[in-house]
């Protein structure tokens, strides 16, 4: 992390890696549409984070807890039975899944809690959908002893009970939200509807790289030292960087995180990793890239699933936490300018994938990132051996037992 | 003058403050909210807000969630909306109409043709509950074109310096959301906006609605005199959703919620 640059002065000024502007933009992406009420808040928050990053002391408290409380760094590993099998690029897993809490959610959440902490915040909402960063959220206020509510969409509360149970354990109020189809988007409506009620008390712990300026951005420099310990870690395996980075996306934090520290280094493709649920073209999607256009929802400009009147549709994956009709702005922008590129995986290919991750490296994948790895598994074997594709895999995948054995029609 | 400086000229020389009802667009279909908005003048309206329905309105409270809803399922759209604008104008040409929505419908319309459009059809002012001043450049300048007002919001986390850049282009009236919180819920008390008015009016001299969470003709009461005009919106559309069978309007329906405008506007009056 580092302050934002000068424009002029800075390294950064024809870098891929300066974005957003003063508005929150990157592009015509992003931006702050959220009701007045919030508007003051939002600068509060800005203020605060740009002081804790011009803050040495915050960037010691934050490296004690990710080193010491999270497990950082996590390994990146030579996935060499999965690499013979497929038969082409070497491929490697960024093991983000051993974090504390099982995936890379908590690298944001640990960043936020101490800015939360500096605001004199005492109270916590966020939102959810897999579950995976409502059990970083509670985690973390259990921590700090701070109160706690998650909102999830019941549809996700039923098929995530797992991780419902973690929060609860863990001493957070979780409200079940019924709208809509009782997913992520829903959740974040409510959240934001906590927000706007309780602002004087209350940090909304955004979590993933959407929502309106700063969070894209502070969000994305959390999560930015997954893709700063890739660079050093391969350089030292390989001598080199990877030719090829993957990463699935729902609203894109573990794919920004990854991606972000490559952006100027031109040779490194970034791919990332929409869900198509039943096929791009089923209407039954969560591709909001693929399949959507620019619109405003959650507090910025970004693609969006949308019938023609603007009306926001439902997102349909077999991953809860990628059954999101948005995307991060920056990576809308990444798209247009040609800087990464987004495809889509099916429920069924990240179905086949999540056993073969199983099956070959010993390693039970979030469904999240099963996503990314099907795709992994399409490109690397048309791939010279020399070749080297690194994979974010962002969570374990314990939590999704009951959705795999399910749809593999075993009864647990 | 536009419409809505000419009502709140008039209203000023009667020396009372305006009652601004809001009904949700198509709820619980298209011409039973047409009926109803022809009515609402006689019943005691003096500006009407229609609301225009979105899949997420996430400053909404469950009450307006559900209205929305019910509008899209009957097929609301914005084009839709104007249409029915258009057929309000037949027969009234004097009661100020001003829309309040969310970005993305007027995104995807197209910001320049929906300005024109709304203005054509009879529009008088559009509020926009995602679109701060920080971003309203997207339709401030087709909106003046169009003769349009943007009505700004302000809330009570808007600080003194932030209400002199808020209101400083703003025309129309000033919408004061008078709670932190989602509409349909908490009330202002007259202690607190007592308070705040005068806070606003040091930033600008346009008319100040209040609204969010005022249900009661006495509530309405106090806004419109500590403010200049009182926004009443879940109040009457949970009196109109509890007529509803089967999400089908009812004789019940329309009485219902213009009975209840009456009262209002009988103690807005008083
Ligand atoms: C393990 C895992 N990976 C990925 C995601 C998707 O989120 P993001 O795109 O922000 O990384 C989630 C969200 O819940 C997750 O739990």
């Amino acid at each position: 992390m580092t302050n934002t640059p000068s424009p002029l002065s800075s390294p950064l000024a024809n870098s891929l890696r300066s974005g957003p502007d003063d508005r929150g933009r990157f592009g015509i992406f992003g931006g702050r549409f959220v009701a007045e009420t919030l508007m003051p808040l939002l600068f509060e928050l800005d203020e605060a984070y740009r002081a804790a990053q011009a803050d040495p002391e915050f960037r010691r408290e934050l490296d004690y807890y990710l080193k010491d409380y999270v497990g950082r760094p996590s390994p990146l590993w030579f996935a060499q039975h999965l690499t013979e099998e497929l038969g082409g690029a070497k491929v490697y897993f960024k093991r983000e899944e051993l974090n504390h809490t099982g995936s890379h959610k908590l690298n944001n959440v640990m960043g936020q809690i101490l800015v939360a902490r500096r605001m004199g915040k005492t109270r916590i909402v966020a939102e959810t959908g897999a579950g995976q960063h409502g059990v970083a959220t509670a985690t973390v206020c259990a921590l700090f002893g701070l109160k706690c509510t998650i909102y999830m969409g019941a549809t996700d509360v039923e098929r995530q009970k797992p991780n419902v149970f973690r929060m609860h354990l863990l001493g957070a109020e979780v409200k079940p939200v019924t709208a809509g189809a009782g997913t992520l988007k829903d959740a974040m409506n409510e959240a934001m509807r906590d927000w706007v009620a309780n602002v004087a008390d209350t940090y909304f712990l955004v979590g993933t790289v959407a929502g309106p300026h700063p969070y894209p951005e502070m969000v994305r420099d959390f999560q930015s030292v997954i893709g700063v310990e890739v660079k050093e870690q391969i350089t030292q395996a390989e001598g080199r960087l990877p030719d090829v980075i993957v990463a699935a996306i729902g609203g894109g934090s573990n794919a920004m995180g990854i991606f972000h520290p490559f952006l100027d280094d031109a040779s490194v493709r970034l791919i990332g990793v929409e869900a198509a649920g039943h096929g791009l073209d089923s209407g039954k999607t969560a591709a909001s890239i693929s399949r959507g256009r620019p619109g405003v929802l959650h507090g910025n400009r970004t693609y969006l699933l949308q019938d023609k009147h603007g009306q926001i549709e439902e997102a349909h994956s077999i991953s809860a936490g990628l059954d999101y009709p948005g995307i991060g702005p920056e990576h809308s922008w990444l798209n247009d300018i040609g800087r990464a590129e987004y495809v889509g995986v099916t429920d069924e290919e990240a179905l086949e994938a999540f056993q073969v991750c199983t099956r070959t490296e010993g390693i039970i994948p979030a469904l999240e990132c099963a996503h990314g790895l099907a795709h992994v598994m399409k490109i690397a074997p048309a791939m010279a051996k020399d070749r080297i594709i690194v994979l974010n895999v962002s969570g374990r995948g314990d939590k999704d037992i009951f959705t795999v054995a399910h749809h593999l029609g075993v009864k647990l | 003058m536009s419409r809505i400086q000419t009502r709140f000229a008039a209203l000023k020389k009667e020396g009372r403050g305006a009652l601004i009802p809001y009904l949700q667009a198509c709820d619980p279909d298209y011409d039973t909210s047409l009926e109803l908005l022809r009515a609402m003048p006689a019943a005691g309206a003096d500006l009407i807000e229609i609301g225009v329905p979105f899949s997420d309105p996430s400053a909404d409270g469950p009450t307006i969630q559900a209205a929305a809803l019910r509008g899209l399922k009957a097929g609301a759209t914005l084009g839709r909306v104007l249409e029915m604008v258009r057929a309000f104008r037949e027969t009234d040409n004097e009661t100020p109409i001003v829309l309040m929505g969310y970005l993305n419908p007027i995104d995807s319309y197209g910001p320049a043709e929906f300005c024109f459009d709304s203005a054509q059809a009879g529009v008088d002012g559009i509020i926009v509950v995602d679109m701060p001043t920080e971003e309203a450049d997207l339709l401030d300048a087709h909106a003046r074109e169009a003769g349009l007002d943007i009505i700004s919001l302000v809330a009570p986390t808007t600080s003194n310096s932030r209400l002199f850049h808020v209101l400083r282009d703003a025309s129309g009236f000033v919408y004061y959301v008078s709670i932190t919180g989602i509409t349909g819920t908490n009330s202002a008390s007259a202690a607190d906006l007592e308070k705040a008015l005068p806070r606003i009016r040091e930033a600008t001299s346009l008319p100040v609605a209040v609204g969010f969470g005022i249900s009661t003709p006495e509530q309405a009461r106090t806004a419109s005199r500590i403010g200049d005009a009182a926004v009443v919106a879940s109040a009457l559309i949970k009196t109109m959703a509890s007529t509803l069978e089967n999400g089908q309007a009812t004789e019940r329906t329309i009485p219902s919620v213009l009975k209840q405008l009456e009262g209002l506007a009988a103690a807005v009056r008083a």
